[in-house]
């Protein structure tokens, strides 16, 4: 017998008649939704086996139209640095880009050929991408949720802005953007840290850093903990916020006598949650004051005393030759 | 098929078989892997070059097998002591018609050379590859291109050899000689063409990038860093030297991201033509810090000078010079030498082989001295 909870897969699934979801305030909500749901026994494994219906709103039309165009101008874009050929499109496409202006032009508008089409797949994109966020603010109003989704969204969009649009207009000029390729944009990465003396001299970026593989440990902590008192009903997290039973004890005496510490139900999520918001506004920081308010993060850091020089002696004459490392020496 | 008594035993004795049969699998297999690596030795065992301060993490790993392995093309190398002259012989512009270089030669090491010459350049031509299928006394022509190009790589050698000795001498006795790039080919590998633009539907910053190319060593960085920096003395450094610089990118003393990334292109060159990774020149914590850098990036900075000179006064004036097939598949211009030219991948080229000890002509640009 194989325990049921040592498992990836979820093991209830739930199909039957399908959800439709509320239509009773006489706001045509039903007439936004489209597609007949269905179940699925493959997707059950992952999550909810119900497919559908899908909201499709004016945003959702929106975001789907400008991002497609978007999609649209960066492949035709590659597609048209190789000769229009697919074999080679498909063969090159890590490697193709649509790239920003070359810096001579400043602000202003280039020629489509050298950033032109870039500028304007951006506006594309950036409508798509306001109006998604949007969407999930009025997703949650119609809910009558909380809006904790649009501002973890927000956050993330935050970082977007300043790689695409805060920065570039503040060292002006848009050749500063972050290229739409699958290599280029990590070759930007790269070239960013480079030109400003070592990106992990940043204090936001650290800042960042510790939030990303913060929000990583939180994750596996709360999934693991969950998972091991689903059998005393741990599962029913918010029920359990305010009526504790034996799972929530379980848990929570685990983790104290471990570390001293615990959180709670309630508290969990709001960990899990900073965390994960705080990982991009902290990186958007540190992003945007990288060569407007500071050039060199090395030097920057060493005028503030973090980064430490060594004691001087190198010690050269002791690392050994080139001869003797491949053997031809004693 | 099995015994009915086996079956009916089993139905009464439930096990749980699969337990016990993964733990012993797991832990035999943990015991056999440990004594194989044991006996055998690990394959994949690497050491490290330190280059810099112990905890700081500079160091060149290399697998075992390659750090011990020679480089194949020592083996076929050909050298052969010079005849030490006794004073009085006939020299060589006096012997042969149209010596220009090597002219202060005797008789004896004249044709010494010639014949390395024929060994390391054109071991199946033989001597007919530049001087052409004639009689010995129209040896003198210079009816073939090759030996146009030749007698112009002599000079280069002994420029190499006697001005950038900081570079080519820089731990030992190395130098160069034709064998340190040609390795027996007519033409030697690794040598580099201008490919950039490399699209015709882009201009400017999008059309030199993108596309893997020799050049840019098959990554989707700039394919022109070689074109820009090692045909000209254009600026490498791209870093602020305060923590706060005013300016835009498009300031003549500002660098982009874009000059950034061309720059990485040519350190990544620099990287794979030696087979070592940033931390052999520089501490990569602060790659710009002269401060922080090892004794090797001031020989790679004589390098990248030298390369300059190479391609300037040497190479590219040879363009005319050249049949068609011998120029840039793309633009037509004239082939051009890298690090990669000569060090083919290894620290130093021919694994610090010494080889000037017995061409002491190809080391000067004067009259030979021998010892």
């Amino acid at each position: 017998m194989y325990p049921d909870y040592q498992n990836i897969f979820t093991q209830v699934q739930v199909q039957g008649k399908p959800e439709w979801g509320m239509d009773e305030q006489g706001n045509n909500m039903m007439e936004e939704r489209v597609g007949t749901p269905r179940f699925s026994t493959l997707v059950g494994l992952f999550g909810n086996a119900q497919l559908g219906p899908y909201y499709f709103g004016w945003t959702t039309m929106v975001a789907f139209a400008t991002g497609i165009a978007w999609f649209v101008i960066v492949g035709f874009n590659m597609l048209a640095q190789v000769g229009w050929s697919i074999p080679q499109f498909i063969r090159q496409l890590f490697w193709l880009a649509l790239e920003p202006p070359s810096p001579e032009y400043g602000l202003t508008m280039p020629p489509l050929n050298d950033g032109g089409w870039y500028i304007i797949a951006s506006f594309f994109l950036l409508i798509s991408v306001m109006t998604w966020l949007l969407r999930a603010y009025l997703l949650a109003e119609q809910h009558k949720m909380g809006k904790h989704i649009f501002w973890g969204f927000a956050a993330a969009v935050w970082l977007f802005l300043v790689l695409g649009l805060f920065r570039p207009i503040l060292m002006g000029s848009w050749s500063e953007a972050v290229p739409y390729g699958i290599f280029p944009h990590l070759d930007w990465t790269t070239a960013f840290s480079i030109r400003y003396g070592n990106l992990y001299y940043n204090p936001f970026h650290c800042l960042s850093i510790v939030f990303l593989y913060g929000s990583v440990l939180l994750f596996c902590m709360h999934g693991g903990t969950i998972l091991a008192v689903t059998r005393y009903g741990g599962d029913r997290e918010l029920e359990q916020i305010y009526d504790r039973g034996t799972a929530t004890e379980r848990a929570a005496l685990f983790w104290r006598w471990t570390m001293g510490f615990n959180a709670t139900m309630e508290g969990i999520h709001r960990w899990a949650w900073w965390f994960a918001v705080l990982t991009p506004i902290t990186g958007g920081i540190g992003i945007l004051l990288t060569g407007t308010v500071v050039d060199n993060w090395f030097i920057w850091a060493q005028e503030h005393h973090f980064a430490p020089m060594y004691d001087g002696s190198y010690g050269y004459e002791d690392y050994g030759s080139y001869q003797a490392f491949i053997g031809q020496e004693d | 098929m099995l015994p009915k008594w086996f079956d009916k035993w089993n139905e009464d004795n439930p096990t749980n078989i699969f337990g016990p049969a993964i733990l012993v699998g797991v832990l035999g297999a943990a015991v056999f892997f440990a004594i194989a690596v044991i006996s055998i030795g690990n394959p994949a065992q690497t050491a490290s070059l330190q280059t810099g301060p112990r905890g700081t993490g500079m160091s060149v790993p290399e697998f075992n097998v390659v750090r011990f392995a020679a480089d194949p093309t020592i083996e076929d190398y050909y050298t052969e002591e010079p005849y030490i002259p006794e004073g009085g012989e006939d020299l060589a512009r006096d012997i042969y018609e149209n010596v220009q270089v090597l002219g202060d030669l005797t008789e004896d090491n004249f044709n010494r050379v010639m014949t390395a010459m024929t060994q390391w350049v054109a071991p199946e031509e033989g001597c007919a590859y530049c001087h052409g299928d004639v009689d010995l006394e129209e040896y003198g022509n210079d009816d073939l291109y090759t030996k146009v190009v030749a007698r112009r790589m002599i000079q280069m050698t002994q420029n190499i050899n006697e001005n950038w000795d900081g570079h080519v001498n820089a731990n030992y006795e190395v130098g160069v000689n034709c064998y340190t790039c040609h390795r027996g080919q007519n033409v030697p590998s690794e040598i580099w063409f201008n490919v950039t633009p490399v699209t015709k539907a882009t201009a400017g910053w999008a059309s030199v990038q993108n596309r893997a190319t020799s050049v840019s060593q098959a990554t989707s960085l700039p394919s022109n860093a070689l074109e820009v920096y090692l045909t000209d003395y254009e600026a490498v450094n791209v870093h602020d030297l305060e923590s706060r610089v005013a300016g835009v990118p498009n300031d003549e003393d500002v660098a982009s991201i874009q000059k950034t990334e061309m720059t990485y292109s040519l350190m990544n060159y620099f990287s794979n033509s030696l087979g070592v990774n940033c931390v052999f020149c520089h501490n990569s914590r602060a790659f710009y810090d002269p401060g922080q850098v090892t004794p090797q990036w001031a020989t790679a900075l004589l390098g990248r000078q030298m390369v300059i000179e190479m391609n300037q006064e040497y190479l590219m004036p040879l363009e005319a010079e050249y049949p068609a097939e011998r120029l840039g598949p793309v633009y037509a211009d004239a082939p051009k030498a890298a690090c990669k030219t000569c060090h083919k991948g290894y620290q130093q080229p021919m694994q610090g082989m010494n080889a000037i000890a017995d061409w002491p002509e190809l080391a000067t640009t004067e009259a030979p001295v021998y010892e």
